[in-house]
């Protein structure tokens, strides 16, 4: 069988499963989430063995057919998906309470699983375009679950704003057509001229994903979106759906639009990477809510990655590009381990307090260790202390960004680092000499777990074992 | 070539008329017919390229425009559905 068309297929199927037996739908979902996890994974492994998969369903090659395709940097992503995926999965069957909606939460959410595996895996430009209204609208719908008036509100402007950056990205889809005649991404590659054409479509397509993508000044929906939704759903919109926006951008700037990467236009994209870590970050520091602090710092994350833009452009193809593509890679796991994990946690301490108003979380941060200590090891990832993977990405960040002579890139990652490490200790601060201490670490080990195992990941396997991961994204595989 | 020109370039009025109107109306109603003639508007550029002079149209245009169509009438069909929970919910907001 066709492993990248099984890694789409298998969620998919689970999906219609899940929506036809509704009475079983978290059994067939979890069963559902553990063959996805596999036959995710199994992708992985293949490139990893393989350094590039490409496979044309049903026989039908480009320019006509749809093919898919995975290379180390989406072999990454679907890898990091599928973990967070399936711990978060965990956690949901847990979480949720009878009458608290679980039985729509599990065909939206393969869904989304399927669409995210789809936009990693896709290899043409339409195919996204479809994959990412596929995403919006399992999002869409699984933001505004929890069923309350500010989710419904915020779930229905992220689905507008959602519609509003994919008809700008089909706009700059058309244009390309129009020009080249074909929308497979390397025939595109192979055909592109600059010209006023290739640039209106550039900026389209990189528009309209940069508004998905919550890319500063495009972010203004996040918060509300992502602090709103139930707890397993945040986690999935923040960690994953961003990022595979985000990926897009990456995906066409480095291997589609090539030639017309110019300095300007990818110190642009830092520049509005520098203003949403400063402005991220000093929001999350005054969010009042911790929910909202997590979604915040969001924003923030997504703006370092934009940070290498202009590096990657500077840079020549060689060890040091390499290096810097890996640390980007890297600082995108990262995130997605930690902040899945930041708001799971978030999500339990919302369930004992009854809210989430950091001021008064003293007392109940202090009734759940397991939880609070994974809230201080996500923070660790997020502030960039040692051994998480962003430190090293931050490192690699910094040192190309002296090497390349673009040292003001390092005020903006000092600026942020700073404000992070504040507001995670302003979190932290609640947990300490309020309450005696329980016994018993962990109180609730099907949702606690999944949230530790999560914000492990992020500091201790990405940080102490990233070797595997430079292998990875080599050209012609690792093995 | 000259129908194509103004098919093609009637599209891209139409998609600048619904940015126009989904960033300055606030009704829900009014921004989805908006987001909707927008996608009319590429709908409309991509059947213009479709135009091959004397050779039968290119398939592949109108095969991307019945996808678009069928993603527009779920996703309005998603926002319509959760803006009348809002509605249920606050009647007079």
């Amino acid at each position: 069988m066709d492993s990248l068309a099984l890694a789409i297929g298998v969620p998919l199927i689970a999906a219609l499963a899940a929506a036809a037996f509704p009475a079983r739908a978290q059994a067939l979902g979890l069963a559902g989430a553990l063959a996805t996890t596999v036959a995710s994974l199994q992708v992985t492994a293949l490139v990893w063995q393989q350094g590039s998969l490409r496979s044309e369903p049903g026989g039908w090659g480009a320019p006509l057919g749809l093919a898919l395709q995975a290379d180390g940097l989406s072999a990454a992503l679907i890898a990091m998906t599928a973990l967070v995926a399936l711990a978060t999965a965990i956690y949901a069957s847990g979480y949720f309470r009878p009458g608290n909606r679980p039985r729509e939460f599990w065909p939206l959410w393969l869904l989304l699983w399927t669409a995210l595996n789809g936009t990693f895996l896709a290899a043409d430009l339409f195919n996204l375009y479809v994959n990412m209204e596929l995403l919006g609208l399992a999002a869409a719908a699984l933001g505004a679950l929890g069923g309350q008036p500010a989710a419904v509100a915020a779930s229905l402007r992220y689905l507008l704003i959602g519609l509003l950056g994919s008809m700008t990205y089909l706009l700059g889809v058309a244009l390309v057509y129009t020009a080249y005649g074909t929308l497979d991404m390397d025939l595109v590659a192979a055909a592109l001229r600059p010209g006023p054409v290739a640039g209106t479509a550039m900026v389209l397509m990189t528009g309209g994903l940069a508004l998905k993508a919550a890319l500063f000044p495009l972010h203004f929906w996040l918060p509300p979106a992502h602090a709103n939704a139930t707890a397993p759903v945040s986690a999935a919109l923040s960690a994953l759906v961003v990022k595979a926006a985000f990926y897009l951008v990456l995906r066409l700037w480095l291997d589609v639009f090539t030639p017309l990467v110019t300095p300007a236009a990818a110190h642009l994209i830092g520049l509005l990477g520098a203003a949403a870590v400063v402005w991220g970050s000093w929001r999350a520091l005054r969010a009042e809510r911790l929910k909202l602090l997590a979604a915040y710092s969001t924003v923030a994350q997504i703006g370092y990655l934009c940070l290498f833009f202009p590096l990657l452009q500077a840079t020549p193809p060689g060890t040091a590009r390499e290096d810097l593509l890996a640390a980007l890679v890297l600082m995108a796991l990262t995130h997605g381990f930690a902040k899945s994990g930041l708001f799971l946690a978030a999500g339990l301490v919302q369930q004992s307090a009854g809210h989430d108003r950091i001021k008064e979380l003293g007392g109940t941060a202090q009734h759940l260790p397991a939880t609070t200590f994974s809230i201080a090891l996500a923070g660790t990832a997020l502030i960039g202390l040692p051994p998480s993977g962003s430190f090293i990405g931050k490192w690699l960040l910094m040192t190309s960004a002296v090497q390349t002579g673009q040292w003001w890139w390092i005020a903006a990652v000092m600026t942020g680092t700073l404000l992070a490490a504040a507001y995670v200790f302003r979190v932290l601060g609640q947990a300490f000499n309020l309450e005696p201490t329980p016994r018993r670490f962990l109180t609730q080990g099907r949702t606690e777990l999944p949230a530790l195992l999560l914000a492990l990941t992020s500091v201790a396997v990405l940080g102490l074992a990233a070797r595997p991961l430079w292998q990875l994204l080599q050209p012609g595989g690792a093995a | 070539m000259t129908a194509q020109f103004l098919f093609g370039g009637a599209g891209l009025v139409l998609f600048a008329l619904g940015i126009w109107s989904f960033l300055v109306h606030e009704p829900l109603l009014r921004k989805l017919i908006a987001l909707n003639i927008m996608g009319s508007g590429v709908f409309h550029l991509l059947i213009a390229t479709a135009e091959r002079g004397d050779l039968p149209p290119d398939p592949v245009p109108h095969a991307l425009v019945l996808t678009g169509i069928v993603v527009a009438v779920s996703a309005t069909a998603l926002a319509l559905a959760l803006g009348r929970r809002l509605e249920e919910e606050d009647p007079d907001g």
